[in-house]
């Protein structure tokens, strides 16, 4: 074996490079699919697309284990798809359904799924960090070994929570993988126009703990970017903030007209298309032919297929359990 | 039985419940080297050490945030935020994820929590470490809201807040630390469901909670030599609410006077008015009537402090307004 396929070798892994090029398609329809419901109007409130993020997801997604906790944002659904919460009680959930993951109690922008540690979408932006910096502390408290993944997007950074929750786990030394998907825009603002300091990743100094930038529409930088930051939360040594760096393709939302950016600077981002940047990679490395593609792209077609169907068929919560899971209730 | 203050008798609950479950841990500004800003958990650091008793830096939201979180990994933490208004730094994490993730989740999380602040004016604190805001977290449903005003509660409404599956508020009212009560510590069950009534009477109800307790009963005392036989109920938690309580209270005296620390304007006061409104109307002799704080941020001076706070001397008037006169 000769130096550069050594180096090449964690490229080379075909079923693993296939299966996240499948978890990436898979987001990619999913969220299609959930556009076209918006529209149908069968999914109703905010619908938040990951489109374009989907290497950040996916690749940071691989390196926690089940045992580990993930807290997540409004823009969820690529890591619930990714954490392995299946693609129909998810569009159950948008659909307002019963069999949801949230029985429709949250929709779009709050799916949970205890079972999978799947902490939640987190809607009020920055809020998620505080949940995640304590199910790292019971962690902690309770010598076990998980640690927690906490997504956020740049938004979340010009929160004061953000940076009570960077201090607050880096002095207590929890476990905590930050994970910001700086996308650009804090809905409609863009990163240059609300922070004095666009490097996110060196916000992390002032509080002590280490970072790194990744760039987010690479998902093999993106895998071991992640495995680099896990490895050393799992050492023991505190929390660590990682910044991928990607783009949405969408409006920040379906309601957003999307006036505040460019068609020019949109489409020099869907030049760099998580998916279409490591299609190609793997077809040069030989690794990806248009037959993988098309069982890849009908497996996905059918499991959307049947999350509409389910999500169609399935039964509404009853108003009668409106009030069942409020919290604080008299005990009977 | 035991002999102690309101202040000695929360860290008593507190050391309880940390020497019998593992899981129990403090958490807040000050509340270990220091020993509490109220003192409350003072000595309790060299007990348990600080792990379970967790000096934070001062950001009510990340340290309450990391409180649910930790409730949710397993823990039962005890959160202190040092005054009410403080709070408010922590409000998102209150409102939008404790007292929102059970039903947002569709019940598959809950967030085991008991959170602890000093309320309450007349420290001379002014505008700023003064407020009863309580009647603003008995607003949201997913949560429970205590307001101890005796020595045994604040033993035993810590204990009980333990055993609760969801988020649980206690508000210590500042002036009642010195407070001094009798304790049983041998007791296993602690009620948090009821009012209580705290003086039997058959003239009016003087419907009260924490703070003005005191003050209430004290104003019962002087309308009995006045010939009014006032009944005073402590409402204890705020909610769920003991309606009950009030109701049968107020068809009995066909009176009401509730006095409330807080603010008039959109408050606990005018719900409970509401309730006694909606439930026991034709049972009413006179309009309900409210003592309340003077509609102004807390100042600083004595004299003003005293001036917007409710007093005896108002609680007396308002409810011999209601009352005719005999003779």
């Amino acid at each position: 074996m000769t130096a550069s396929d050594t180096s090449a070798r964690p490229l080379v892994d075909r079923e693993h490079s296939l299966f996240l090029l499948r978890e990436m398609l898979r987001i990619r329809r999913f969220e299609e699919k959930a556009a076209e419901m918006y529209s149908l109007q069968k999914i109703h409130g905010f619908l938040h697309l990951y489109i374009g993020e989907e290497a950040t997801g996916v690749g940071a997604m691989q390196v926690f284990t089940q045992q580990d906790n993930i807290v997540a944002t409004y823009r969820e659904h690529g890591q619930a798809l990714a954490r392995g919460i299946p693609a129909r009680v998810l569009m159950a959930e948008m659909f307002g359904k019963a069999t949801g993951c949230s029985h429709g109690h949250g929709g779009s922008m709050h799916f949970f799924d205890v079972s999978r540690r799947f902490y939640g979408g987190y809607a009020i932006v920055g809020g998620g960090l505080p949940v995640a910096v304590g199910l790292a502390l019971a962690d902690k408290m309770q010598n076990r070994k998980a640690i927690t993944g906490c997504y956020f997007g740049d938004g979340a950074v010009a929160e004061g929570e953000f940076h009570e929750s960077l201090n607050l786990a880096a002095l207590w030394k929890l476990p905590v993988v930050f994970l910001c998907e700086n996308n650009l825009y804090a809905m409609g603002t863009a990163l240059e126009r609300y922070q004095a300091q666009t490097d996110i990743s060196r916000k992390a100094s002032a509080y002590g703990l280490p970072s790194s930038a990744v760039d987010g529409m690479d998902i093999l930088a993106v895998e071991a970017a992640a495995k680099q930051a896990t490895d050393y939360v799992r050492g023991g040594n505190g929390p660590y903030l990682l910044e991928s760096r990607t783009y949405r393709f969408r409006a920040h939302s379906m309601a957003d007209p999307d006036l505040y950016r460019t068609k020019e600077e949109i489409e020099s981002w869907k030049k760099r298309d998580p998916i279409v940047l490591f299609e190609r990679k793997l077809r040069e490395l030989g690794l990806l032919a248009d037959s993988d593609l098309g069982r890849i792209e009908s497996g996905i077609a059918a499991e959307i297929e049947d999350a509409v169907q389910f999500a169609e068929a399935s039964p509404e919560e009853s108003i009668e359990d409106l009030l069942k899971d409020v919290g604080g209730q008299v005990a009977r | 039985m035991t002999k102690m203050t309101y202040r000695e008798a929360v860290r008593a609950a507190m050391r309880k419940a940390l020497r019998e479950d593992p899981r129990v841990f403090l958490m807040g500004e000050d509340v270990g080297r220091y020993g509490g800003a109220f003192a409350v958990s003072h000595g309790l650091l060299a007990e348990f050490g600080p792990e379970r008793i967790r000096d934070a830096p001062l950001s009510e939201s990340a340290f309450f945030g990391a409180g649910i979180g930790a409730a949710l990994g397993g823990m039962r933490p005890i959160v202190e935020i040092m005054t009410i208004n403080f709070s408010m730094l922590a409000m998102d994490q209150i409102l939008n994820n404790a007292a929102t993730l059970r039903h947002m989740s569709g019940g598959q999380l809950n967030v085991p929590l008991v959170c602890r602040v000093a309320t309450g004016g007349g420290r001379q604190m002014a505008a700023q470490h003064s407020h009863s805001l309580e009647g603003w977290y008995a607003h949201i449903p997913g949560i429970k809201v205590l307001t101890p005003a005796t020595v045994p509660d604040a033993y035993g409404m810590v204990l009980a807040a333990l055993r609760e599956p969801d988020p649980v508020f206690i508000f210590e009212h500042a002036t009642l630390y010195p407070l001094e009560g009798e304790v049983d510590e041998s007791a296993e069950t602690f009620d948090i469901t009821r009012a209580a009534v705290m003086r039997p009477g058959n003239n009016v109800s003087l419907i009260t909670y924490g703070g003005t307790l005191g003050k209430a009963m004290e104003a019962a005392v002087r309308l009995a030599s006045d010939g009014v036989d006032a009944e005073v109920i402590d409402l204890r938690t705020l909610r769920p609410l003991d309606t009950q309580t009030i109701v049968n209270s107020v068809a009995k005296t066909h009176r009401a006077v509730i006095v409330d620390e807080a603010w008039r304007t959109g408050s606990f006061s005018a719900e409970i008015s509401a309730q006694i409104v909606e439930n026991v109307f034709d049972d009413l002799d006179a309009p309900v009537a409210r003592v309340c704080s003077a509609e102004a941020p807390m100042p600083y001076a004595k004299h003003l402090e005293a001036a917007t706070l409710p007093q005896v001397d108002q609680i007396v008037a308002a409810a011999q307004e209601l009352v005719p006169r005999h003779g």
